[in-house]
């Protein structure tokens, strides 16, 4: 990564930040409903993979905290709150939601939320990449507490044994909802636990997105290499609850303050003003750059975007007139 | 026309499918190397590879969810799952995934996937064998349910299910994979809707799928000899439901009897009866029964098994009683 890089890529990870903190208003607004599970905090780990990765190109998936990683594939924010509000604009059109956001074109292969439900899709995806001989590669990220259900080791093995194209990322932020990691696991250290599968694997620290990319690009390394499976585990912390409806309450405020001192965001934008990349003054000026495009741009687009037909209620349940309904086009 | 076996018809659509796209893939505990537990893969695994007929880890939620992903782009995958009761371990896979997605992702993805599992009752394997799954299937939206009856279905069936763009579970019966019947000689695709008269009749319908319809072809036989011309309407599709064949033959005999090898509560019975209830109620000249298994944990003892199963003569004697001739 050079400077020019790393300065995309902090505007980057702002723009991410303000994108979630705005959601938030827009959720107690009730422009949002459902759930919604914001990302700031653990910015650096989608960043840093992704960059080592291709994205648009290569194929990834991920559970309910999904939003930027699908900004980061490559879609349209506009189209990612849209989502949110509900609009037939929404890249989803409305169906989806926060936590199914889908962008096939971006190849950002959705939000799914059953916890650990896209382990075993994504090793799918590798197994058609192979068959099909493309060098892409799966992608899946997901937290540590998925790492507790069956399909993981399901997925793992299968992954393993049939040297599958797919990079498993942990984002282990240390919590499965309200329960902290110690309660719920029996190996805290989650790279740990792909020996078991014989899968070579790491753990980083995921609010430097420097260590972020050099571990990531070693696992993107291995897995297009076509020498199978990777587990990249990065330790990271998440600012809010779960989601909107979790107060947050059996978190320890001293824990919070001081995973607050490691702020991915501060610590790329402080080397960067250290190297003399940036100044101080640019990037309160990026600050105010993305705010204005979220309220001025995105926004607005929201808010006019029309709500979905509800004579379309009953679209994309099936296929529609698929010949082999009716027995093929003989 | 060949006469062919339940399997032999399964195994010739996989066949003439895997030859045709290199995409289409077979996978499932034991159906390379060992051919399949009902020999439906039997072959496969020499002519086509480990890459493309794949032995499974026994992780029917792995290996399902993985055929669901595969199918995300492009590969079309033919999941056996050995018997239909480890399917509750891939329901989650089936139904939050692959039923859902179209949908959820407003029609930018799809899961092109056919589910082929064997349920039913068929000699003493117990509780955790013999159970039935088609009624938990059928009443998911963006799911298909289709459940041949005979060779020639089992084989049409899976080719249309192969190239539909919908997920489809088919419902295969452990009792019928040496079942021998016709099969056209040329390639052929059946409605994945729809529903087939199986016997002409005027007195009263028998709706029955798979396994159920040969017991209603027994009873309609002796029902015969009774005076009774019963119709048998073969619902070889579960979902969506023919309504309008429902209709139609509930119309012409104005009695109906539904067959299901499953036990009764929220299933194929109770759909068939809500169906004409909505559709056709004042054609009835005598309120719908069902025939259908105890609502028991399919019991070991050959026995209890055998009681709690329905069989040709309690359809008869639903029938007589219907009528008035019990």
């Amino acid at each position: 990564m050079n400077a020019a890089d790393k300065k995309r890529l902090l505007r980057e990870m702002l723009f991410a930040r303000r994108f979630e903190e705005r959601c938030y208003e827009a959720y107690v607004e009730r422009k949002i409903g459902g759930f919604l599970h914001l990302y700031p905090g653990q910015e650096a780990c989608v960043h840093g993979v992704m960059e080592a990765a291709r994205p648009g190109h290569d194929y990834v998936i991920t559970g309910y905290r999904d939003h930027v990683h699908a900004i980061k594939c490559g879609s349209d924010p506009k189209v990612v709150m849209a989502e949110l509000f509900g609009k037939e604009t929404g890249c989803s059109k409305g169906r989806g939601g926060s936590m199914h956001i889908f962008d096939v074109d971006k190849r950002f292969m959705g939000g799914y939320a059953l916890v650990g439900g896209p382990f075993p899709l994504a090793a799918g995806m590798a197994k058609a990449i192979k068959l099909k001989g493309g060098d892409e590669i799966a992608l899946c990220f997901l937290g540590d507490a998925a790492n507790n259900q069956g399909v993981f080791h399901e997925s793992l093995n299968m992954a393993a044994v049939w040297k599958l194209p797919v990079l498993y990322v942990t984002e282990n932020n240390l919590y499965g909802i309200g329960t902290r990691i110690e309660r719920s696991t029996a190996v805290l250290d989650q790279y740990k636990r792909a020996c078991g599968y014989d899968i070579p694997s790491a753990q980083a620290d995921g609010q430097d997105i420097d260590e972020v990319f050099k571990a990531a690009k070693k696992a993107v390394d291995h897995v297009r290499s076509g020498k199978g499976p990777y587990l990249l585990e990065l330790m990271t912390y998440r600012y809010r609850g779960h989601s909107m409806s979790d107060s947050n309450a059996y978190r320890e405020k001293e824990e919070e303050k001081e995973w607050g001192k490691r702020d991915p965001i501060i610590i790329l934008r402080d080397r960067l003003i250290e190297a003399g990349e940036i100044s101080e003054e640019d990037y309160r000026t990026m600050d105010k750059a993305i705010i204005d495009e979220i309220e001025n741009e995105i926004i607005p687009f929201c808010e006019e975007s029309p709500e979905p037909d509800v004579s379309e209620l009953e679209k994309y349940v099936l296929a529609e007139n698929d010949p082999y309904v009716k027995g093929g086009a003989q | 026309m060949a006469e062919l076996m339940y399997w032999e018809a399964i195994r010739r659509a996989h066949d003439e499918e895997m030859a045709r796209d290199p995409l289409v893939i077979a996978m499932g505990e034991d159906i390379g190397v060992a051919g399949g537990t009902y020999k439906a893969t039997s072959g496969l695994y020499d002519k086509y590879g480990e890459e493309r007929v794949i032995d499974t880890p026994i992780s029917e939620g792995g290996y399902t969810g993985l055929g669901i992903g595969a199918s995300f782009i492009g590969v079309r995958p033919i999941i056996e799952i050995m018997s239909v009761n480890f399917a509750w371990l891939a329901t989650d896979q089936i139904v939050n995934t692959a039923a859902k997605v179209r949908y959820m992702s407003g029609g930018q993805l799809e899961a092109p996937v056919v589910i082929r599992s064997p349920g039913g009752t068929a000699h003493q394997l117990g509780a955790q064998h013999s159970a039935r799954m088609e009624k938990v299937f059928m009443g998911i939206a963006g799911l298909r349910v289709v459940t041949p009856s005979s060779p020639r279905q089992a084989y049409g069936l899976l080719k249309s299910a192969v190239r539909c763009n919908d997920p489809v579970f088919i419902n295969e019966h452990e009792l019928m994979y040496n079942m021998k019947d016709e099969v056209p000689d040329e390639e052929y695709f059946m409605p994945l809707e729809g529903s087939e008269v199986a016997r002409e009749g005027a007195d009263v319908t028998l709706f029955a799928y798979n396994i159920s319809v040969h017991w209603s072809l027994q009873a309609a036989e002796e029902l015969a000899r009774h005076g009774i011309n019963a119709e048998v309407i073969d619902l070889y599709a579960l979902a969506p439901l023919d309504r309008e064949g429902i209709k139609a033959s509930v119309a012409k005999t104005h009695r109906a009897v539904i067959v299901e090898e499953a036990e009764a509560p929220v299933g194929v019975g109770s759909e068939v009866m809500a169906i004409i209830n909505e559709e056709c109620f004042f054609e009835l000249d005598a309120p719908p029964l069902r025939v259908s298994a105890k609502n028991v944990p399919i019991p070991y003892n050959r026995t209890l098994e055998k009681a709690s199963i329905p069989t040709a003569k309690d359809v008869v004697n639903a029938v007589l009683n219907m009528f008035g001739k019990g």
